[in-house]
């Protein structure tokens, strides 16, 4: 018990005096995670709107590989990234590794199946007649995909809040594509996994309770959103 | 026949099965056609289809003498029509922001599209609702709103697909009471598809009755009610007894028919002999409890009631008079009659209520 209320009084005085280092790692770790989560939104809110709105042959298999896709072990995403851009691996000569981008790159991956799954299923959830009623009232494709959108917004900020979750609380990607550099691609759950294997528990406590206010806070930010415009 | 929209051999296939299949049909300018039929027959295929929101396999469609032969076309069409569904699919947003919605999509300036949102919620009588979100709408309301939507864009056609079928009689009788009367103040061409045949009459210049994908009759509402083409018309439209017959006697245009055992006469000129299907609606039959009452009727059967079923404001009662007979009596008829099942009555019908219908089985 002493030994977390250590761990808090560590967190109040790192941000009280705005600590330069955990300062960079948490506006670090908003960065990259934010940047992933924008890139997932933009590709799988795509994917997502594209499955529910035409027909092929292999949608349900494309659907069921996304739905396997939400539940991605981060580590296995970190070692299939760390593959693809070793020196040796088909995006080698990127040099990507090791780098924020690398990082950005393992995070998109792990959130666009989770915002491609949501964003399908808010889509389906609408009437189905609703597209051919904003097709009616003289949208064109573009306008109708904005609509349906906008009437699904609650759901796809739901798939946002998930997405950003999944990508701020994983540490498994991060280190393995991102190596935990100091000043260079060392993040709030990388840096707490160094801490607690130093033994240094006062410092593992006070970053993960910043990566939770700092959750925290994004969070309720989207649910003020979210919730602003819910019908009562 | 030049319409505002013409179709020409339309057919829509679907995993392999031929759902549409219209080889002409006509919509003329300013006029309302009612497409009838139960569900699955095709009713909302062929108004999705020609709305140009649903491909179709075969077929040409034709807008004021355009083809809507390509994407573009239907797309530039579909500007310029406009559909209101069962459910009204209002937006998540305000009602007058739901009115304009079409408005903005069209590129409509913000003072004419106030303008044209107030007038057409004067229209539907939903003034005081436009400040209030769409989903803390009644249903009545929320589809007010939804013909109000499709109105302000002034379509050149207004596809209806059973705007009424989700809402409550009087509600249902009040909102086809002004769709009726903006329809005709504003000389909109429509196409209602509806299983409804009170609606139809209502709103429609023109029935077409739809089975299996096919147009199985057309024309105005009395000749559809009460000269139905075959005996899946005659059921629909509520010509309740359909007994088959062969002519024994046709001349001055009179014709007996002998029918389960019974001769009836009939208005007609048939060749004797020939197989038909007597038709005769249920309100056409007068019942009376002696048998030698006065009446001009040249068709009198004895009977017996069989069943007495409520049917909103009338009772149908059904007779064996060697072949079924339903007729329509008031509560007031059925007291007075003292009618119940065992009842002994006699049924009559005159010969000009009586519909021959070719028998082509």
């Amino acid at each position: 018990m002493g030994l977390i209320w250590e761990g808090i009084k560590k967190a109040v005085e790192l941000l009280w005096t705005l600590d330069p280092e955990v300062l960079g790692i948490t506006l670090f770790s908003l960065k990259v995670s934010i940047l992933a989560t924008l890139a997932s939104l933009a590709i799988g809110g795509g994917v997502g709107m594209i499955l529910a709105l035409t027909r092929f042959p292999g949608k349900r298999l494309l659907i069921s590989l996304i739905n396997t896709g939400m539940g991605l072990p981060p580590v296995v995403v970190g070692l299939f990234v760390t593959l693809m851009l070793w020196r040796n691996g088909p995006l080698g000569f990127l040099e990507l590794l090791y780098t924020p981008t690398a990082i950005i790159l393992a995070q998109t991956v792990i959130a666009t199946p989770i915002i491609a799954g949501i964003s399908l299923a808010a889509i389906q959830q609408l009437p189905p007649d609703l597209r051919l009623q904003i097709l009616s009232l003289g949208a064109s494709r573009w306008q109708m995909v904005r609509l349906l959108a906008g009437e699904a917004r609650l759901p796809l900020l739901a798939a946002v809040m998930a997405g950003f979750g999944g990508v701020i609380s994983e540490v498994g990607a991060s280190i393995m594509v991102g190596g935990n550099i100091k000043g260079s691609t060392r993040v709030l759950t990388t840096a707490t996994v160094m801490e607690t294997g130093k033994g240094n528990f006062d410092t593992a406590i006070a970053l993960s309770l910043i990566l939770l206010v700092l959750t925290f806070t994004v969070n309720a930010v989207l649910t003020h959103i979210q919730q602003r415009d819910r019908p009562r | 026949m030049t319409g505002a929209l013409e179709v020409q051999d339309l057919k829509v296939v679907r995993g392999g099965a031929l759902v549409l299949d219209i080889p002409a049909l006509a919509i003329g300018p300013g006029s309302v056609l009612a497409l009838i039929g139960p569900n699955g027959s095709g009713k909302t295929t062929l108004l999705k289809t020609l709305a140009g929101l649903q491909e179709f396999t075969n077929g040409r469609l034709r807008f004021q003498g355009q083809e809507l032969d390509s994407r573009a076309a239907r797309e530039a069409y579909r500007k310029r029509v406009t559909m209101v569904f069962q459910q009204p699919l209002l937006f998540d947003t305000t009602v007058a922001r739901n009115l304009e919605a079409g408005l903005k999509l069209h590129g409509i300036p913000g003072p004419e599209r106030d303008r044209r949102v107030l007038a057409e919620a004067r229209r539907f009588g939903i003034e005081p609702l436009l400040g209030r979100q769409a989903r803390k709408l009644s249903g009545g309301e929320a589809q007010r709103a939804s013909l109000a939507r499709a109105f302000v864009l002034a379509p050149e056609i207004l596809f209806l697909d059973e705007p009424f079928a989700a809402l409550d009689p009087p509600t249902r009788e009040a909102l086809m009471d002004d769709l009726g009367a903006a329809l005709r103040q504003t000389r909109t061409t429509a196409v209602l598809a509806t299983h409804d045949q009170i609606e139809a009459l209502q709103l429609a210049d023109r029935l077409a009755v739809l089975h299996q994908g096919r147009i199985v009759q057309s024309g105005t509402g009395p000749e559809v009610i009460n000269q139905p083409v075959d005996e899946f018309v005659a059921g629909f439209v509520g010509m309740e007894t359909v007994i088959p017959g062969r002519v024994t006697a046709s001349g001055m245009g009179l014709c007996r028919v002998s029918a389960a055992g019974r001769e009836l006469e009939a208005v007609g000129a048939p060749g004797v002999g020939a197989a038909v299907l007597v038709g005769v609606r249920p309100e056409n039959v007068t019942l009376s409890a002696h048998p030698d009452s006065v009446t001009s009727a040249r068709n009198r059967f004895p009977g017996t009631v069989t069943r007495i079923v409520p049917r909103g404001p009338y009772f149908k009662v059904e007779l064996d008079c060697g072949f079924a007979l339903a007729a329509f009596v008031t509560a007031h008829s059925l007291e007075a009659l003292a009618l119940a099942p065992g009842s002994e009555v006699v049924a009559s019908f005159k010969a000009t209520a009586v519909h021959l219908m070719t028998n082509r089985r």
